[in-house]
């Protein structure tokens, strides 16, 4: 990484050395370049930003916060938050586990992992979940549990689709069992959601695996995923020390999601919201049975 | 119910002799027929299925197999399914909902096979189905862990109406030995993680993920299959005269709430 940045630096600025005269290292901002864990080539973060922080040279879709996501997807002001102040307690006593939520909250200004609430995409009325990798790598605990059932629940009730933007490392080891049991709570609450005949759009973000992928993220009547971002159930570390050999870089990319029929379409993140606020609009009308 | 702690228990399950699915269906059930296949891809010996009487009642049985020797293993992969045995499973459970027969649940498990072929025939699709329709499902479930329980591959099993685990068996959200090689990054400190995972049939019971505990002989099941398997059957009983009780719409709700409930937080 470091050799990147000074390749970059030197390209821009012309210095021969990554050394300055006195023998110090450059001061070089650590936010100043994005190295994309796909193609591992090296960009200006202010160029990345520009492009959606989209990596220039290979297209990989890199993590927003909520924020920034809702922020290009639902129309402006329309977010009406629930449950905004909820907080995780310790379900198995993990040591150290309220310290760890504390710092995290005040690092990322996040209560925890997922934001969910009532929007307007293009006019149109759903509830939208989005998960931050920010928090803990949107692991899956009690809040993240509690909110998106409960965001189902609230959609089931006043007949309004769901879009999830899914994104998450996985269980949240630090609650251990409860934390499994967060995915049969959503599960059954997409059931019910599915039975009303509602419709549920989910968007797959970097990097949506383990037990996310294993139960609501995998459950839309429309699953959608943005270029290049992982997805899968296992690790692939875990793999490759099953198989004992290294995987190919598009093992549980998007594109392989594609291939295999587990997606239905990667659409670019500058084409997103027309996309979702298309897909809407084809759900209104309801066929023959439509009132 | 026993103080032996997670550690210890987890020697108790790995121990050779220990009865699996293939000792118990012959004790527990009668008639049992075997079906094979998912419909879709291939057959998965690591879920066996299949229609039986118990007592006198028809009922589709699932269960993770964990072979009692190298070729038993080998047929059924070590008890860690691909997405054809939980496709499987769900085949069988849709069957059962069909005819009006309730599913009986046994688990044993390490987890879902982790795997570039499960990975592509997708792992974690097949099971988040199991565990939605199995949300839905209009006929009575009753799961039983019966040593591991590991991870969401023991929960496309474990969405039921009553959860019960025999007395030594564990439930996990990730086996010991991953937990402690992704928190401390160190797979040796297996058995210390198990202590503080809470992860036993008593853990479980005051989390309220399990509803029963059904008893051991003394040292584990190895020394008794047969009366494990009695006290079994004595608690499919029971569980399935609670459940025929009921009208659907109330099985349905409870089995929603039961799992509605779990999860602690402040707001």
């Amino acid at each position: 990484m470091l050799d990147d940045i000074f390749s970059v630096v030197r390209q821009r600025w012309g210095t021969s050395s990554p050394e300055q005269k006195d023998g110090k290292k450059p001061d070089i901002p650590k936010d100043l370049l994005f190295k994309c864990p796909r193609c591992g080539s090296v960009s200006f973060s202010e160029d990345f930003d520009k492009n959606g922080k989209v990596c220039p040279n290979c297209n990989y879709h890199s993590r927003l916060s909520a924020r920034e996501r809702l922020d290009i997807t639902i129309d402006k002001d329309s977010l009406e938050e629930f449950d905004k102040d909820m907080l995780s307690k310790n379900p198995i006593g993990f040591p150290d586990y309220e310290a760890k939520q504390q710092a995290l909250r005040a690092k990322t200004g996040l209560k925890d992992a997922v934001i969910t609430g009532k929007a307007k995409i293009r006019g149109k009325d759903i509830v939208i979940i989005v998960m931050d990798s920010h928090f803990l790598m949107a692991s899956m605990g009690s809040v993240v549990g509690e909110k998106i059932t409960r965001a189902f629940e609230y959609a089931t009730e006043n007949k309004l689709p769901v879009i999830a933007f899914t994104a998450s490392g996985g269980a949240r080891m630090q609650e251990g069992i409860v934390s499994l049991m967060q995915m049969a709570k959503t599960s059954g609450a997409v059931a019910r959601h599915n039975e009303a005949g509602l419709l549920y759009i989910t968007v797959m973000t970097d990097p949506t695996t383990g037990g996310v992928t294993a139960s609501f993220a995998s459950l839309g009547d429309i699953i959608i995923a943005e270029p290049k971002v992982l997805i899968g159930f296992a690790g692939r570390r875990v793999i490759e020390g099953t198989i004992r050999q290294k995987l190919p870089d598009e093992f549980q990319s998007a594109e392989f999601m594609l291939e295999n029929g587990f997606v239905d379409m990667i659409v670019e993140r500058k084409k997103m919201r027309r996309t979702l606020a298309h897909l809407l609009a084809l759900h209104e009308k309801g066929g023959l049975q439509n009132e | 119910m026993s103080d032996i702690p997670a550690s210890q228990k987890l020697d108790i399950i790995r121990m050779k002799g220990r009865p699996t699915v293939n000792d118990y269906i012959p004790l527990i059930f009668d008639d049992f027929f075997e079906m094979h296949g998912d419909r879709l891809y291939g057959d998965d010996g690591a879920v066996k299925g299949g229609i039986a009487y118990f007592k006198g009642t028809p009922v589709t049985v699932i269960a993770q197999v964990k072979g009692r020797n190298l070729d038993e293993n080998k047929a059924s992969n070590f008890g860690m399914p691909h997405p054809e045995g939980y496709r499987k499973a769900l085949r069988l459970a849709k069957q059962a909902e069909k005819f009006h027969r309730p599913v009986i649940c046994l688990i044993d498990t390490a987890g879902a096979f982790c795997g570039v072929e499960a990975e592509q025939r997708g792992q974690g699709e097949a099971i988040a189905k199991d565990i939605m329709e199995f949300m839905t499902l209009k006929t009575p479930i009753i799961s039983i862990i019966l040593g591991e329980g590991g991870s969401g591959g023991a929960l496309a099993l474990g969405v039921c109406d009553e959860l019960a685990m025999l007395e030594n068996a564990i439930y996990s959200v990730i086996s010991p030995r991953g937990f402690a090689s992704l928190l401390w990054k160190d797979a040796s400190r297996e058995r210390e993680a198990a202590d503080i995972m809470k992860i036993t049939a008593d853990d479980l019971m005051a989390l309220k993920v399990c509803d029963s505990i059904i008893p051991e002989p003394t040292g584990g099941a190895h020394n008794d299959p047969e009366s494990t398997a009695k006290a079994i059957s004595e608690y499919i009983f029971s569980a399935l005269q609670r459940k025929f009780q009921k009208g659907l719409d109330e099985l349905l709700n409870e089995r929603y709430n039961k799992f509605r409930a779990i999860g602690e937080f402040t707001e």
